[in-house]
């Protein structure tokens, strides 16, 4: 059966299994009591960036756009969740609910975030579409960072001055504080949580890669003037892609902000570091290669962490590791190596 | 096919050499932090294992450091003397690079490592963070700078420092007190809790003292490399006095464009000031006459401080700021809980944090940064700010 299985089919089936398998084997370590704090922390924050890497693949990948403001759609994602589960933890005491409904607004968003920004910037492509998609990243993390939201007994108050020009009641509470962001976010992200919207990533985008829209993403990436002369209506799939990769990247907000219990909009978290770190992610692991952006995602978040015995060493050591890293996968003399070194263990059949 | 299988073993030997990694890591690091401690050879339940958090890489690498460089001396001090109730003390510093989500990584590497009691973390933010999960473990923390309200939400953690509301509340009562200045200009940073939550309380305290804020205007983290625009608004409302309430870097930025355009008004800073003389390139000569609230003065003329300042000196040759003070003052703070306490390095991390946190509050504790400082259940410090000025190139008090 697997023999006959189209090759694409069988490629999204190993990814899969390979999520799963990982995903049991872990469990299983953590269960017998042999997985150190350090990594069990690090689960959740792995799978977010996973997430994201797969959110941003699928447009630099197969859109054939470089976005850089795809930490701004994370930051969305966040921010109208984690308000979301901050107010409604009263109301919703049902964590799995609460957070289920957290989930979808965070997606939403995003989404409508992604729609929206993208009916401007794509008219450009290239460089330029990615020059603008750094720029709006920045304009929604300063949006968020000057954004004040309380609630009191007369109703809602907004501002984009201070918490003082809110002018609420005693009884009032603030819920965005600006800079200062959402505090008090509550704990619902599991590594089970993120596996599972993992897999539903990649479910999404290899079913999408893989059908008729996808194979018309695919010819515009190409040629776009050839797909628009057959009758491909080029917008439409532009801002298709587009909003997916974002609602991706504000599920991995979604995970991100429930995951720690202060959530502020920094440069280093959801800056544009962050959006060229994702790149680097999807670069690292292959451009439209859905499973090398998981590794890589992973890789790249754990190694500054399993790097800390070299103390103030550290960064450089992981600066040093990434080049090297880059190098082997993707360097045309290295590729060379590797196919040599394949051939030599499995003589008479020609690599690719 | 085969090849379909070949890469999926690559990927499941990279995954398992992955892994491996990881377990030898953290076994290595372990052991090698604890070598680097006096007290080595000295199993679990001997030694008291405190852990330290805080940036030593990044922008904010000065006050992580400074924080570590204090933490080790005390802990060297108590240990060369006998250690707290006969026992020794272990000390491990990871760094957080002033971020929420490493922060917790670091709190996590710490917890492998066996901390019992958290001297940490520095900057505000990360802290907020990791207070939840110490807040989860029932861990004793003490931080010595974070000073966010929010900081100390959970009854387990404590601060040396002020509040953000204290200082601010404390630098106008201060400016109004002393006659600093009438028109007062304020430059904050919209996008630092730090800088904003000061801001607000100074504003509100301000008022209530009758000072006249002329001028106020905000930068964020992108945009604190040219203040020109700012300081030429403080400069037409005719603000003869200047409220800084951010970091050292951006205020030795502003120092320099001000004195460019020759605008000469007296400049306030609250503990964030603390670092501009060590900072390199910096022309000292321009912070002279600035003046800061901290609570630690590197040349106080009492014993402790200048035996402090001496030691720091000559271990890590630069003066020590105020987040070193604090530091320092968080370890001697938490011996001197676990000496009333009476609790021993065997017992759990819940059962340690418990005591501490009750016997905290009869502690009352002189040091670096204040005499007779007591604390509040809620985690709040009691002691008096102290005014200091810049005068040939290094802090004056002037009280």
């Amino acid at each position: 059966m697997f023999k006959n299985m189209n090759k694409k089919t069988k490629n999204s089936l190993i990814t899969y299994a390979i999520v799963i398998a990982v995903y049991i084997i872990v469990e299983g370590v953590v269960l017998s009591g042999n997985m150190s704090s350090l990594l069990q922390g690090l689960l959740v924050p792995l799978c977010t960036y996973s997430l994201c890497a797969v959110g941003l693949n699928l447009c630099v990948g197969y859109l054939g756009e470089l976005s850089l403001g795809h930490a701004g759609f994370m930051c969305i994602g966040a921010f109208s969740s984690a308000f979301f589960s901050v107010v409604m933890k009263e109301s919703i005491p049902n964590d799995a609910v609460r957070f289920i409904i957290a989930l979808i607004i965070g997606i939403v968003f995003a989404a409508l975030f992604g729609f929206l920004i993208a009916i401007p910037v794509l008219r450009l492509n290239g460089d330029y579409l990615a020059i603008v998609t750094l720029a709006f990243g920045e304009i929604i993390k300063n949006i968020v960072n000057v954004l004040y939201v309380g609630h009191d007994s007369t109703g809602w108050h907004i501002s984009f001055q201070s918490q003082q020009a809110l002018n609420l009641e005693a009884d009032g509470v603030t819920y965005i504080n600006g800079a200062q962001g959402i505090t008090g976010t509550p704990h619902n992200s599991s590594f089970t949580v993120g596996v599972v919207l993992i897999l539903i990533a990649l479910f999404v985008v290899y079913n999408f890669t893989n059908s008729r829209t996808g194979r018309a993403v695919m010819s515009i990436r190409d040629n776009q003037i050839a797909a628009e002369s057959v009758g491909i209506n080029v917008r439409k799939y532009k801002l298709l892609v587009f909003t997916i990769s974002a609602a991706i990247a504000g599920a991995a907000g979604v995970l991100y902000a429930h995951n720690l219990s202060t959530l502020t909009a920094l440069p280093k978290n959801f800056g544009y570091n962050m959006s060229i770190m994702i790149l680097v992610f999807v670069v690292l692991g292959g451009i439209g290669n859905f499973r090398g952006s998981v590794i890589a995602a992973c890789i790249l978040t754990l190694l500054p962490e399993l790097l800390r015995g070299l103390s103030d060493y550290r960064m450089l050591i992981y600066a040093i590791v990434l080049i090297a890293m880059m190098l082997f996968n993707w360097a045309p003399a290295a590729i060379v190596f590797r196919q040599k070194l394949v051939a030599k263990f499995r003589p008479g059949k020609e690599e690719i | 096919m085969k090849k379909k299988v070949l890469s999926l073993m690559l990927v499941a030997s990279m995954a398992a050499g992955l892994l491996a990694g990881c377990g030898s890591t953290s076994a290595s690091s372990s052991s090698a932090s604890s070598s680097d401690s006096a007290e080595a050879e000295a199993a679990d339940g001997e030694v008291f294992k405190i852990g330290g958090i805080g940036p030593i890489t990044g922008a904010a690498a000065i006050y992580g450091s400074a924080v570590r460089n204090a933490e080790q001396i005390a802990v060297d001090e108590i240990n060369a003397a006998g250690g707290i109730n006969g026992y020794q003390v272990a000390l491990q510093f990871e760094d957080d690079e002033h971020d929420a989500e490493k922060s917790v990584n670091a709190y996590n590497t710490l917890k492998d490592w066996g901390m019992q009691i958290l001297a940490g973390t520095v900057t505000t933010t990360p802290c907020i963070a990791v207070t939840d999960k110490t807040a989860e473990d029932g861990m004793f923390q003490i931080t010595p700078s974070a000073s966010s309200t929010n900081v100390i939400a959970n009854d387990n953690v404590f601060q040396v420092c002020f509040t953000d509301p204290n200082q601010g509340t404390a630098s106008a009562q201060y400016i109004a007190e002393k006659a600093l200045g009438s028109k007062i200009g304020v430059i904050y940073d919209s996008s630092d809790v730090y800088s904003s939550g000061i801001y607000a309380k100074f504003k509100t305290e301000a008022e209530a003292q009758g000072l006249e804020i002329v001028s106020e205007s905000a930068f964020t983290a992108d945009s604190n490399t040219d203040f020109s625009v700012q300081l030429q608004s403080a400069k037409d409302a005719g603000a003869d006095l200047l409220f800084l309430p951010f970091y050292y870097q951006q205020a030795a930025i502003v120092l320099k464009q001000a004195n460019d355009m020759g605008y000469e008004p007296t400049f306030f800073g609250v503990d964030g000031m603390d670092g501009i003389l060590t900072l390199e390139n910096f022309d000292t000569s321009l912070a002279e006459g600035v003046i800061l609230l901290t609570p630690f003065a590197a040349d106080a003329t009492d014993d402790l401080t200048k035996s402090f300042v001496a030691k720091y000196e000559e271990l890590y040759g630069e003066t020590p700021n105020q987040f070193a003070a604090d530091a320092y003052d968080a370890i001697y703070i938490i011996k001197a809980a676990i000496e009333a306490a009476g609790v021993t390095p065997d017992m759990s991390v819940a059962d340690i944090g418990t005591a501490l946190k009750e016997a905290i509050t009869t502690v009352t504790y002189d040091g670096l940064t204040g005499t007779g400082m007591q604390w509040e259940a809620t985690g709040e410090v009691n002691k008096d700010p102290k005014g200091v000025v810049i005068q040939n190139g290094a802090y004056v008090s002037i009280d």
